[in-house]
């Protein structure tokens, strides 16, 4: 448990990270990871979203999705500032694999080293796999 | 140890329902509490009355719910993904005009917060998915 965590349940503030793996169009992870997200925000924790394998397709510029009648939900990612979830982090080894920057991503992110993201992981209270 | 149980594939489709179903059971035995077990993504699937297994599989909505009555268990589907695939309870069809519910006794229909609740209040939210 972080040291944040007070004893009053009202004020509990756990840190809860979000680790989407999947592309964002093919199937509803990355999607429906977005609803918690959003919903989540209302709870008020230390919240923080990690971008792995696949994941990191979710925040590439230039979506257009018409082709398989599907809605772009990218702009979602850019608004999620004014939900306070600012804290976004990008596996570089999977940026690097698909051949990416973060200049080739919607939104301002930290690029983590694996090792660098697995220390942030561990240091979570509660991780959401999606 | 209090656990929080998240789901997030279909039951039969993939082990992860099953695999969920038999930790919750070995935790509970064991003297652990389960906050609530979560049914997101596909896994709404576990929750409807409607499934008919062949008699030599295992029938997993009713595994769940002879475990929820044994042990007084929560077990939350969630609302918006229930919506999409098409499990609703008795309120839900009516408000949606629809001719029929599906949900399973013991299992009830709730917001994504009540996944975000779980994760505050349990020691482990523990994921079981692809």
């Amino acid at each position: 448990m972080s040291e944040e965590m007070m004893d009053d349940e009202e004020g509990v503030i756990k840190k809860f990270m979000y680790v989407n793996r999947k592309a964002p169009y093919g199937s509803i992870y990355a999607l429906e990871s977005l609803e918690v997200v959003l919903i989540g925000a209302a709870f008020d924790q230390d919240v923080s979203l990690a971008f792995i394998d696949d994941g990191v397709y979710q925040l590439m510029k230039g979506q257009r999705t018409s082709g398989i009648g599907m809605k772009d939900f990218s702009p979602t990612y850019r608004a999620l500032e004014m939900y306070d979830v600012e804290k976004l982090y990008v596996d570089q080894d999977s940026l690097a694999a698909r051949n990416l920057t973060a200049d080739d991503l919607i939104v301002p992110v930290e690029v983590l080293s694996s090792a660098e993201m697995a220390d942030l992981m561990e240091d979570q209270d509660v991780v959401l796999s999606f | 140890m209090k656990f929080g149980i998240q789901i997030n594939e279909g039951p039969y489709q993939h082990q992860a329902s099953d695999t969920a179903y038999q930790f919750t059971k070995a935790a509970l035995e064991n003297g652990h509490k389960v906050y609530r077990v979560f049914f997101y993504h596909d896994a709404v699937n576990n929750a409807t009355r409607l499934a008919v297994p062949p008699q030599d599989d295992r029938n997993i909505t009713k595994n769940w719910q002879a475990l929820a009555k044994e042990y007084n268990l929560d077990m939350v589907v969630c609302i918006a993904a229930a919506q999409r695939r098409g499990l609703l309870d008795e309120n839900e069809a009516k408000r949606q005009g629809k001719d029929a519910s599906n949900i399973a006794e013991g299992f009830r229909i709730s917001g994504l917060g009540q996944l975000i609740e779980a994760g505050i209040q349990s020691d482990r939210l523990v994921v079981f998915g692809d």
